[in-house]
């Protein structure tokens, strides 16, 4: 049910034409949806082929499984070795069932905080690619605790004495991109989102249809200008015109550069001073009246 | 007005007051029976959603409460709007019909003379949604716990994350849990009371967290929505599917502790903390 679901989703994804033309008009909060969705846009295996090299994957949370829709390895990326972790969508039907549509089970976001931890043990920082719709829904994922999974991330995150980059380069969904999400720096894609909630699942509830999905998506400000301006990410990573889809090469290259000179600043710090700007970090995070 | 509607109109709030109805088994609870039973059905055992006031007023030693960080409340920092109305306007709304400024209430207090910093969550008050006065709120009092050196207890009631507030509610998930983090860190006991319901972001943040997660029985406790669910995998889920019940089997919460009992169950737990 799900995969035909999921599949009727490309299908529907690659007859849309997008209108999107950087140069002339503003980019609408449901166009950038779109581009963030496109089946032709560069994911995780991509930006491991092209910005990292030397990838040694590894596998299995120890507890029950190995979920491919997080994958994480160690990685290289110009000098720096790192651990890459991140949301593993695929290109086509097949792979997209494969990987489960970058949607992680429980042991997926338990693989990938052994891996965080791994990466303490060797003084590697880690390096996170957000990139999935959200956490799986299912029955299994809830039997074996979806909730605490993410929610044990989170926690551990604060405390993980190495520096974390997150990066998302396409959906950043949720709970499910948040549970490797806690980074010292947050960055964007120039079309990518992050989002509480799917346009589509906050339409249903509070306008009550799923069509009004494109309203939704403008008022959650999920964009990656409304979230730098609202100050929760760090740094937009600018696109290729067209979207990163329509050049590999110069997308792969920017990324490349941007993480980079992240790693080398954030190498500057002690551990201590690095997990207390992590802590103040995300206290500063929010609006409130006092 | 007829003389017959004015007199049934009359009538209408004591029928309000006099009887409740049961939302699970349906039956008629006389109403001072029903409050005398601290809202659980005397018939099934169903626990009714109560205040964050009554919660308090029921754990807390008498006089021993005392309300911290009370003046944050919500702002509408996105201008969100959907087709009900501007969130702005909810939270007044919601501000005149609970009497609180936010989905939480916190302080320090004391149970069976044990100190602890606390936080107890308001269902009334939008659904008892994660917003940013929210997850300020929980992660003030984890600092207050951090800083005392006290237990922290937080009674979870809440529908997830504040859509409303787009990601920085989301954000609000990894600012409660770097709170929770700095206890951890510091041996400082964290307790999760998981109450009717616990869902979305608030399950997969901090209301997971708990060195001890306790429930009473029957709470709906859970990460994405049953009717997703059920949509995702095409077919009915059971029953009991996330019920405290249903964790407990699981192996996600230490107990299920009736409504009654709950004071001296964290009494007793905390007299084995020990630094």
């Amino acid at each position: 049910m799900v995969v035909a679901t999921g599949v009727k989703v490309i299908e529907k994804a690659k007859k849309q034409k997008l209108s999107h033309n950087s140069k002339t008009s503003k980019v609408s909060a449901w166009e950038t949806v779109k581009i963030s969705r496109h089946p032709q846009r560069p994911i995780l295996q991509d930006y491991i082929q092209k910005v990292f090299t030397n990838f040694v994957e590894l596998h299995g949370d120890r507890a029950f499984g190995d979920d491919t829709a997080i994958i994480g390895g160690f990685a290289q990326i110009g000098n720096q070795k790192v651990m890459l972790i991140g949301h593993n969508k695929g290109k086509n039907t097949t792979e997209h069932i494969e990987r489960n549509f970058g949607m992680a089970k429980p042991e997926g976001y338990r693989k990938a905080l052994r891996l965080m931890k791994l990466a303490q043990r060797f003084n590697l920082p880690i390096v996170t690619i957000i990139d999935t719709p959200g956490a799986f829904p299912g029955l299994e994922a809830e039997e074996r605790g979806q909730a605490e999974s993410i929610a044990r991330n989170i926690t551990e995150m604060a405390n993980i004495e190495v520096p974390i980059i997150s990066l998302v380069i396409g959906e950043g969904g949720s709970g499910g991109a948040l549970g490797i999400g806690v980074g010292d720096r947050i960055l964007m894609l120039s079309n990518a989102i992050y989002s509480v909630i799917s346009p589509e699942g906050c339409a249903s509830i509070l306008w009550r249809d799923a069509k009004y999905a494109p309203d939704a998506a403008e008022a959650l400000k999920i964009t990656a200008q409304a979230l730098l301006e609202n100050n929760i990410i760090d740094e937009i990573i600018k696109e290729p015109a067209g979207g990163a889809h329509t050049d590999y090469e110069q997308m792969a290259s920017e990324v490349n550069k941007v993480l980079l000179r992240n790693l080398k600043s954030l190498s500057n710090y002690s551990v201590a001073e690095l997990l207390d700007m992590r802590f103040e970090k995300y206290s500063a995070m929010g609006k409130f009246a006092e | 007005m007829s003389w017959y509607t004015k007199a049934i109109e009359e009538k209408k709030p004591h029928r309000k007051t006099l009887w409740v109805h049961c939302k699970k088994c349906k039956s008629h609870i006389w109403g001072e029976e029903w409050e005398k039973n601290l809202n659980v059905c005397p018939n099934c055992n169903y626990h009714d959603t109560i205040t964050s006031w009554q919660r308090i007023e029921l754990l807390f030693d008498k006089g021993s409460f005392h309300e911290l960080f009370e003046n944050i409340s919500p702002v509408d920092s996105l201008n969100f709007t959907d087709l009900k109305g501007s969130y702005k306007d909810k939270i007044q709304a919601n501000k005149k019909k609970s009497g609180i400024s936010e989905s939480v209430i916190t302080g320090h207090g004391k149970i069976k003379g044990f100190n602890v910093a606390t936080a107890i969550m308001d269902f009334r008050f939008l659904g008892g949604s994660l917003g940013s006065g929210t997850g300020e709120k929980i992660l003030q009092a984890a600092n207050f716990a951090y800083d005392y050196g006290l237990p922290y207890i937080v009674f979870s009631a809440s529908g997830g994350a504040r859509m409303q507030e787009g990601v920085l509610s989301l954000m609000q998930m990894a600012k409660t849990c770097a709170g929770v983090a700095r206890l951890n860190k510091k041996n400082i006991p964290f307790i999760s009371v998981l109450l009717n319901p616990t869902t979305g972001g608030v399950t997969a943040s901090y209301a997971m967290m708990g060195d001890l997660n306790i429930s009473e029985p029957g709470a709906v406790i859970g990460f994405a929505g049953r009717r997703v669910i059920e949509q995702t995998i095409g077919e009915k889920l059971p029953d009991d599917f996330q019920t405290a019940e249903y964790l407990l089997e699981h192996g996600f919460i230490d107990s299920i502790v009736q409504r009654k009992d709950m004071r001296d169950y964290l009494a007793n737990v905390l007299s084995y903390y020990n630094r």
